[in-house]
C-alpha cells in the first residue's frame, strides 16, 4: 500500500495544475497510433461480431421462414433438439471424420512429396507446379470433375483403371460417398500440406545433417532423429490451419453427394444449409451454428498458441 | 565376345564411388515425376475433355485420340457465362481493393509502432477467420433480405473483404515487421506524415509482399461458393454458380462442363503458378517464409 502511494506522485502528472499539454500530447499520440487500426477493427467486428450476436439470439427462437409471424422466444429448447436430433450428431461424426480423414491423408502424402522435391533434379520445378496445381483449381470445378470423369460408374476413369481387378460398375458417390469426397479432398489439400513441409525441410540448417552424415547416420536415421523433429512445427500448423479450413467443407459435399444418400455424407455445414435454406428453421439453424463455434473453439485456440509460437520463434 | 566383356567391366569398374547412388537417385527422380504426372492428371484430363466433342467426351473405355475442338469454348458464351465472369471480377475485384486498404494501415499500426494490446487485436482478427460461416449464414440472409441487398454483388463484395481481411492483416504485418527501423526513423527525421511515409517509403519496399497478400484475396474470393450460392441468385451470380448450372445435365455435357471448369480455374492457377513462393508464405498466413 505504501508504496502505491509513494510511487503515484512520481507517474501521474504534478498535483495542483490542470491536465498539462504532456498529457494531452500522449493522448493525441496514443490516438495517431491507433486511428490507423480503426477501420479494420471496425470493419470486422461490423462484419463478423454482429451476425453471430444475431445468431445467438435466432438460437433462442423458434422461427421459421415460410410461416411469417412465427417468430417466438423458446429459450434453449432449440438446444435441447440439436442435441436430440440422430441426424445431427452423425453429421457431427461426419465432420470429425472428413476433417481427420484429410488433414491427416494430406499430410502423410504431403510429407512424402516434400521430401521427394526436396532434392535437385531434372525439371523439380515443373512438377512442383504440377503438385501444387490441385489446390489452385477452383474446388467447385474439381467436385465436379471428380463425381462425372473420375467416379462416374459407366465413363469414369477410376472405374476404368480399376477394371482388371474386376470393378466395373462400382458407383462410388452413392456407395462409397464419404470415402469420395474424403478423395476428392485430399486432392485438393496434399499440396497445401506440401507446400508447408517443403519450407519446414528448407530452413533446415546444412550444418546439422553433415554432421549427422559425419557421425555416420543412415537416411532413415537422419529424417527420424534430425529432420522429423524440426518439422514438427510445420506439421502441426499444417494439421491445424488444414482443420480449420476443412472444418467449414460445402463445396464437394453440395456437388458430388448433396449430403446423401439420405444423410450419410452430410457433415455439419451441409446440414446446418439443408435445414435454413431448404427447411428455412432459422431456431433450429442458428443453434447448431453456435455448437459448432463452440466446437470449433477449441481446435481454435490450439492453432492460435501454435501460430504465435512460430511468429515468437521467426522473430 | 571377351571384348565386349572387358569393356563392360570397365564401365562397371570406373564408375563404382558413384553409380550405387545416382542410379538409386534416377530411380527417385522418376518415381518423382511419375507421382506428380499421376497428381496432376486430374487437371490434365479436364483440359483435353474440354477440346473434345461431345460424343467423345462419354466413351467405354476413356477415348485418348480424337478431333480436337474449340466448340465448347464458343458455346459456354453463347450459354450466357459471360454476365458470371463479370460478376466474380467485380467481387475479387473490388473487394482486394478493399481488403488492402484496410489491412495495410492496420498491419501499419500493428507491426510498426505497435499500439497497446497488439497480440489481443492479432488474436480477435484471426479469431473472425476461425469462426465457421455458417454460424453467421442465417443472420446474413435475413438482413440482406430487410434491405434489398439479395443478389448483390456488393454483398459479397463486403462479405469477401470480411473473409479475407484477417488473412491480410497478418500477412502485411509479417511483411512490415521486415522493414529495418532505420528507414522509418529516417523518414520521420525528414519531417514526414504518416501518409508519405506510408505511400513514399513503406509501400515500395513492401510491394512483393503486397502482390502476394492480393494473390491469396484474390484466391479465396474467386474460388468461393457458398456465400455465392445462398445469397445469389440471377444477377449477382459469380463464376461457381454457372459450372454448378451442369450438376443437373451431368452425363450429357461432360466436355461443356470440362471446358467451363477449366475457364473458371484458369486465372488462378495461372496467377498462383506464377506467385509459388510467395503462396507458402500466404497459406500460413505470413508466419512461415
Amino acid at each position: 500500500m505504501s508504496t502505491d502511494v509513494a510511487i503515484s506522485p512520481a507517474t501521474a502528472a504534478p498535483p495542483g495544475r490542470p491536465p498539462t499539454d504532456a498529457t494531452a500530447a500522449a493522448r493525441r499520440e496514443r490516438w495517431k497510433r491507433r486511428a490507423p487500426l480503426l477501420p479494420a477493427l471496425i470493419f470486422a467486428i461490423i462484419a463478423t461480431q454482429i451476425p453471430f450476436l444475431v445468431t445467438v439470439w435466432y438460437s433462442l427462437n423458434s422461427w421459421n421462414l415460410v410461416r411469417p409471424g412465427s417468430e417466438r422466444f423458446v429459450g434453449l429448447s432449440n438446444y435441447a433438439d440439436v442435441f436430440a436430433d440422430r441426424v445431427f450428431r452423425e453429421a457431427a461424426l461426419n465432420t470429425i471424420v472428413i476433417t481427420g480423414g484429410c488433414v491427416v491423408v494430406s499430410m502423410i502424402f504431403g510429407i512424402a512429396l516434400a521430401v521427394l522435391l526436396d532434392r535437385q533434379f531434372f525439371g523439380r520445378s515443373v512438377v512442383r507446379t504440377m503438385i501444387i496445381t490441385p489446390f489452385l483449381i477452383m474446388p467447385v470445378a474439381s467436385a465436379l470433375l471428380w463425381k462425372t470423369t473420375m467416379f462416374d460408374p459407366l465413363f469414369g476413369l477410376v472405374n476404368f483403371a480399376l477394371s482388371p481387378f474386376g470393378v466395373e460398375t462400382f458407383d462410388w458417390t452413392s456407395s462409397a460417398p464419404v470415402f469420395s469426397i474424403v478423395t476428392a479432398l485430399v486432392w485438393q489439400w496434399t499440396p497445401f500440406m506440401t507446400l508447408l513441409v517443403l519450407a519446414g525441410l528448407q530452413s533446415q540448417g546444412k550444418d546439422v545433417l553433415e554432421a549427422g552424415q559425419v557421425d555416420g547416420a543412415g537416411p532413415v536415421r537422419m529424417f527420424r532423429s534430425i529432420t522429423l523433429p524440426h518439422l514438427r512445427r510445420y506439421i502441426e500448423l499444417g494439421v491445424l490451419l488444414g482443420a480449420i479450413y476443412v472444418v467449414n467443407t460445402f463445396d464437394q459435399i453440395y456437388i458430388m453427394t448433396q449430403g446423401g444418400p439420405g444423410t450419410a455424407s452430410a457433415n455439419l455445414p451441409f446440414y446446418i444449409y439443408q435445414r435454413a435454406f431448404l427447411g428455412f428453421d432459422v431456431g433450429q439453424a442458428a443453434a447448431m451454428g453456435v455448437v459448432v463455434v463452440i466446437g470449433t473453439i477449441v481446435v481454435a485456440t490450439l492453432a492460435l498458441r501454435l501460430l504465435f509460437r512460430t511468429f515468437a520463434e521467426e522473430n | 565376345m571377351a571384348t565386349v566383356d572387358i569393356a563392360a567391366a570397365g564401365t562397371a569398374d570406373s564408375a563404382p564411388a558413384a553409380p550405387p547412388r545416382r542410379r538409386g537417385s534416377g530411380l527417385i527422380t522418376s518415381a518423382t515425376w511419375l507421382i506428380g504426372v499421376f497428381f496432376f492428371f486430374p487437371v490434365a484430363w479436364m483440359v483435353i475433355t474440354a477440346f473434345k466433342h461431345e460424343a467423345d467426351a462419354t466413351t467405354d473405355p476413356p477415348r485418348l485420340i480424337f478431333e480436337p475442338t474449340l466448340e465448347q469454348f464458343r458455346n459456354l458464351f453463347d450459354a450466357g457465362a459471360g454476365p458470371y465472369f463479370l460478376n466474380s471480377l467485380m467481387a475479387t475485384g473490388v473487394s482486394t481493393l478493399l481488403v488492402l486498404a484496410l489491412a495495410v494501415p492496420a498491419a501499419y499500426a500493428l507491426a510498426i509502432r505497435p499500439v497497446k494490446r497488439t497480440q489481443d487485436v492479432l488474436f480477435f482478427f484471426i479469431s473472425t477467420k476461425m469462426l465457421p460461416v455458417v454460424a453467421v449464414i442465417v443472420p446474413i440472409y435475413v438482413i440482406a433480405g430487410r434491405v434489398n441487398m439479395l443478389d448483390n454483388v456488393w454483398t459479397l463484395i463486403v462479405l469477401y473483404t470480411a473473409m479475407n481481411l484477417p488473412i491480410a492483416v497478418w500477412m502485411m504485418r509479417s511483411f512490415l515487421q521486415e522493414i529495418p527501423r532505420e528507414v522509418l526513423e529516417a523518414s520521420e527525421m525528414d519531417g514526414a506524415t504518416l501518409r508519405q511515409t506510408l505511400t513514399q517509403v513503406l509501400l515500395p519496399m513492401v510491394a512483393p509482399g503486397l502482390a502476394a497478400t492480393a494473390l491469396i484475396c484474390v484466391i479465396f474470393s474467386w474460388n468461393e461458393f457458398f456465400f455465392a450460392v445462398n445469397l445469389t441468385a440471377s444477377t449477382a451470380a459469380t463464376v461457381p454458380l454457372f459450372l454448378v448450372g451442369f450438376m443437373t445435365s451431368e452425363g450429357l455435357f461432360w466436355a461443356q462442363m470440362a471446358a467451363a471448369a477449366t475457364l473458371a480455374s484458369l486465372p488462378v492457377v495461372l496467377a498462383g503458378w506464377a506467385a509459388q513462393k510467395q503462396l507458402v508464405r500466404g497459406l500460413s498466413m505470413g508466419a512461415i517464409k
